[in-house]
């Protein structure tokens, strides 16, 4: 697979160095998570809105970043997870009546168990085959879901109208404020998680198997239980991602996760960066406003700039954003 | 010498004014008033349409009314305000469509939302824009559910329902071929499921026996080949067609290639002469069944109709890349033409409520491409601009309307 | 039975619009070993300048002929200029150059010729051989047509020398240099053919289709699994594989049902897939460790 991206990707070795930076690292987060805290009061209910949906974006992609840049699977399909994650929210919320906030942990839980399921078959596939593969699934997505013996719960092709939670008493906080802060709160969770995933065994095993399969196998590393494990995590994230989501939009329908929900998830990860955390955040912003960005710029052709702006950021920043500003800082410390 | 102070004249004068003014309050205009997006010199309006993805065909009706709204403006506006509409793109997708709802009415605070076109992108605005108390209007889309004041108040239809137009259908099979066998080919979502709703309602018990098959398709498949040889090879003699252009053309064709010559039903979406038959072969369209309520701008019939020539005129002025050949164009006119009768009736009472009550209480509106015989009518119960439909056979040439124009009657 | 035959005989015409995208595809991976999914729509605005050209008055045969020149010249140049400086990126940053080049010429056409369906000629005549009611004489005349090019190219690629350069360039750039073939030009002349065998391709699908925008977008994925189905890098697989794509779509529609047809074709070309990872007729590739 990409071989620019190894150099990227691996943690150093731990040394006094190490820990200046990694207090470094910890102070910048915890500005960003500042910043991020005291966003919503400044901008307005519109605004918050679509940085919650940034939010949300952000976890799907760390999860496809993690199969795809890390692992070294392609999948053109993640799609089908996000909108698995999404009506399994929706469902839970409007014929069992759960709360909100427990429906997030399940939606994710399926996906996982779905995710795993489906790398299993897929262990078989390479590359060009594992896209495929993958392709199929997300297209097949909404087929699936319109179908009739599914009706009942998914609702076909009317879709599902969620209720927008309410934020907890006595805090003054607007719905969509409150709703910033909740997928704000599973962001910090989420990304934690998966940060000490990536810099554990595990991280460095699913690395070995992007770059040297057989090397990683030789080695002990048992590359089936990886490669479906990562598949199974990065759907679970995926599936998170879509329940928040959905809750945010308040509706979900079947078309509204189609083929190119997937083709996007997989612009956000390459724009925003592979194997990189904050590439998820960049991909993120990328995927929400450029589209929009695009709209403004010409009525007649939107997608004809969007184009563009793809191609302008593969020109000057083929390893995405997060490549880019990892240059950048190497080369301001020389 | 003393100066004689006017000042006390033209106090009097004033509070002389005044009092007659209070005495016949209708003589001097009353003062406006303005709800958001309403001003002395602007009414926003705004909508999301699908400029691009799987329905993109549709955008031409965002870009007309565009046209249609500089007309207006370059005739002075209505009641001397311009017309401004926002008009987003949201790609047919629900999530965008919110997005950009929530934009138009919280960032652009429009007056109103006209024309957001598609079930499934309104289906996820509905809660939301009755909760905003934002008017919803002459949405581009047939569902049913649109027309439901008690629990909607703010939102209101305007196409030919597509539950009616299948039930108009089924009530004409049962009256004039009761021993039909009916093969259905049906788009794989909202629009196809409703009016297949339709016919199976208007059909009731009978529907059982006579359908003998029904087969689907996704718009992302190539083509309807083979559907279209399995519907075939059910026996069916009667086939109803409900696609969207490029599919009921597909379809058409198909039909007439493989020997297969049933009834052919086909609904009023795919039934434009220009963007369906002329590709589908007008010698293989002959025969086929729809029904209308605006006038076809391909339809020789129609040729020297003034309202044809006025609606061509603008093509010609304002929507020069328009295609005169496209009926959805037709379409956008009628609507626009509506939209500027509710602002008209409005007059000078530019808030969101009005604007509701006068949308309720349009009487006879007559637009001149409706097809003769046919107005809208809306009241606070009655919430479908359009419920009137004529049948009409193709001849191979023009649609020729046959029988009285139907009423559909208030849906629930 | 009769229906079988039908559905069958349906199949093998789709496929045949199927197996000639496919051919597109897997040129494109023989030469530069990506798949271009942004091909599909190149051959929908080749298509669109087939179909201005006969608007404006130039006979089939002249536009036709014009369309394939200007899509092999427009081929090369797209090589040369967007996709050179990616060349040695990430490969899925080469995937978002290709995504990019298909939101691009899907917005272009759509903004200059409208999104409207229009007829397409075809140039074979419209009765249909002997009289029959199970393929039309076009949709017989255009898989002639995919078997020729199909022909020339595995003519192409054996015996001349050239085509011996080009596979040479796309399996080992390094060595082909050292042998003094110039890679990146046969990079660019693959993008011409695999660009010109598009142009090919669309004219011979829209007729069929009917010609707008979006035609190639469902096309474009049953083509993939076609071509993956009989191995990517095999010409002829991807035609066989095009053909049962399209039969088998029929057939399961048919069948098990059309509102499920595209999710069970899809599993069986991925069932299929996994239990020959490289496709039916494809190279199984061995790497040393």
């Amino acid at each position: 697979m990409s071989t620019a991206a190894t150099s990227l990707a691996m943690p150093a070795a731990p040394s006094v160095v190490d820990a200046a930076r990694r207090r470094r690292q910890l102070i910048g987060v915890g500005i960003l998570i500042v910043a991020a805290c005291v966003l919503p009061f400044l901008v307005g209910n519109y605004r918050v809105f679509q940085l919650t949906l940034v939010l949300a974006y952000s976890i799907a992609l760390l999860g496809l970043n993690m199969l795809t840049g890390y692992n070294g699977q392609i999948s053109l399909g993640h799609g089908a997870f996000y909108a698995i994650g999404a009506y399994t929210a929706a469902i839970l919320m409007d014929k069992a009546g759960m709360p909100y906030w427990m429906t997030i942990p399940i939606a994710g839980a399926v996906c996982m168990v779905a995710g795993f399921l489906f790398g299993l078959p897929a262990l078989r596939l390479e590359g060009l085959y594992l896209a495929l593969a993958t392709f199929a699934l997300g297209v097949a997505m909404p087929q699936i879901l319109k179908h009739k013996s599914l009706e009942h719960w998914t609702g076909g092709v009317q879709g599902i109208v969620i209720v927008k939670p309410d934020a907890p008493e006595g805090l003054g906080l607007s719905q969509d404020q409150w709703l910033y802060f909740f997928t704000l709160a599973w962001v910090v969770v989420m990304f934690f998680v998966g940060w000490n995933l990536l810099r554990g065994r595990i991280g460095r095993a699913m690395v070995a198997i992007r770059d040297q399969p057989v090397a990683a196998q030789a080695m002990g590393v048992n590359t089936s239980l990886v490669k479906s494990l990562t598949f199974g995590v990065s759907a679970l994230y995926t599936g998170v991602a879509g329940a928040l989501g959905s809750i945010a939009i308040q509706f979900v329908a079947p078309d509204s996760f189609n083929i190119f929900l997937s083709i996007t998830l997989v612009v956000g990860v390459v724009i925003g960066g592979l194997a990189s955390i904050s590439g998820a955040i960049y991909g993120a912003f990328f995927i929400q406003f450029i589209p929009n960005v695009a709209d403004q710029i010409s009525k007649a052709a939107p997608w004809a700039i969007y184009g563009i702006f793809l191609l302008a950021f593969m020109y000057a920043m083929p390893t995405g954003v997060a490549g880019f500003v990892r240059i950048l800082r190497a080369r301001l410390r020389r | 010498m003393t100066i004689v102070s006017l000042r006390p004249l033209r106090w009097l004068a004033a509070s002389a004014a005044l009092a007659v003014a209070s005495l016949s309050p209708n003589v001097f205009a009353q003062a406006a008033k303005y709800g958001p997006g309403a001003s002395a010199t602007e009414i926003k309006l705004g909508q999301t349409m699908p400029y691009s993805g799987p329905a993109s065909a549709y955008g031409t009706i965002g870009k007309l009314h565009q046209a249609y709204f500089k007309m207006i403006n370059d005739n002075g506006g209505i009641n001397g305000r311009k017309v401004n509409l926002i008009s987003l793109d949201d790609g047919y997708s629900p999530p965008k469509t919110v997005e950009q709802v929530r934009r138009l009415v919280e960032q652009d605070e429009v007056l109103a939302l006209f024309q957001t076109l598609g079930t499934p992108p309104n289906s996820a605005i509905h809660k939301y824009v009755n909760g905003k108390k934002v008017p919803h209007l002459l949405l581009a889309t047939g569902a049913t559910k649109w027309g439901d004041p008690k629990n909607f108040p703010w939102t209101m239809g305007f196409n030919l329902s597509y539950q009616s137009e299948g039930e108009i259908y089924a009530k004409w099979l049962l009256k004039t071929k009761p021993d039909a066998k009916v093969a259905i080919l049906y788009q794989n979502d909202d629009y196809g499921k409703d009016v297949l709703k339709g016919v199976k309602d208007g059909l009731g018990a009978a529907g059982a026996k006579m359908i003998v098959k029904e087969a689907t398709y996704e718009v992302t498949d190539p083509t309807v080949d083979s559907q279209i040889i399995a519907l075939q090879g059910s026996g069916a003699d009667t086939f109803i067609n409900i696609t969207t252009p490029k599919f009921g053309a597909q379809a058409v064709r198909k039909a007439w290639d493989s020997g297969w010559k049933p009834l052919h039903i086909i609904n009023n979406v795919s039934a434009s002469v220009g963007s369906v038959l002329i590709p589908a072969g007008l010698d293989k369209s002959v025969g086929l069944v729809t029904v209308q309520y605006y006038k076809d701008p391909n339809d020789p019939q129609w040729k020297d109709d003034p309202a044809m020539l006025e609606w061509r005129a603008f093509m010609g002025r304002y929507y020069k890349e328009g295609d005169p050949k496209d009926a959805s164009n037709l379409y956008a006119y009628i609507t626009a033409q509506t939209m500027v009768q509710i602002l008209k009736q409005c007059g000078n009472d530019l808030t969101r409520e009005n604007v509701m009550k006068q949308a309720a209480s349009l009487k006879n509106f007559k637009s001149a491409l409706l097809l003769p015989g046919m107005s809208m009518n809306t009241s606070p119960t009655d919430f479908f601009p359009i419920q009137q439909a004529q049948l009409a056979k193709f001849t191979g040439q023009l649609w020729q309307g046959f029988g009285d124009v139907i009423s559909t009657g208030a849906q629930p | 039975m009769d229906q079988l035959i039908h559905q069958i005989l349906s199949g093998l015409a789709t496929g045949g619009i199927y197996a000639s995208v496919a051919l597109a595809l897997v040129m494109i991976y023989q030469a530069t070993h990506l798949v271009n999914f942004a091909q599909g729509e190149l051959a929908m605005f080749a298509t669109y300048l087939a179909w201005a050209l006969i608007q404006a008055g130039v006979p089939y045969w002249g536009a036709f002929a014009i369309t394939v020149v200007s899509a092999f010249v427009g081929g090369v140049l797209i090589e040369r200029i967007i996709i050179r400086p990616v060349e040695n990126a990430p490969i899925l940053a080469v995937v978002i150059v290709f995504i990019a080049l298909l939101v691009i010429f899907n917005s272009l056409a759509g903004w200059i010729f409208s999104y409207t369906i229009k007829p397409f000629p075809s140039p074979f005549p419209a009765e249909p051989l002997f009289g029959n009611s199970y393929v039309s004489s076009h949709e017989l005349g255009s898989m002639a047509i995919t078997l020729v090019v199909l022909l020339m190219l595995f003519v192409f690629f054996r015996y001349t020398p050239l085509g011996l350069a080009m596979r040479a360039a796309a399996q080992n750039p390094e060595s082909s240099r050292l042998v003094g073939i110039r890679v990146g030009w046969m990079l660019a002349l693959g993008w011409g053919l695999a660009a010109a065998i598009g142009a090919i391709a669309g004219m011979m699908v829209a007729p069929t289709v009917f010609l707008e925008p979006n035609m190639m977008g469902g096309i474009l994925l049953y083509a993939f699994a076609g071509a993956l189905l009989g191995g990517i890098d095999s010409p002829g697989g991807a035609v066989l594989g095009g053909f049962i794509v399209g039969v088998l779509e029929n057939v399961v529609g048919a069948y098990v049902g059309t509102e499920l047809k595209l999710t069970v074709a899809l599993i069986v070309i991925v069932g299929v897939l996994v239990v020959r990872p490289s496709g039916l007729f494809g190279k199984v590739h061995v790497t040393r460790v």
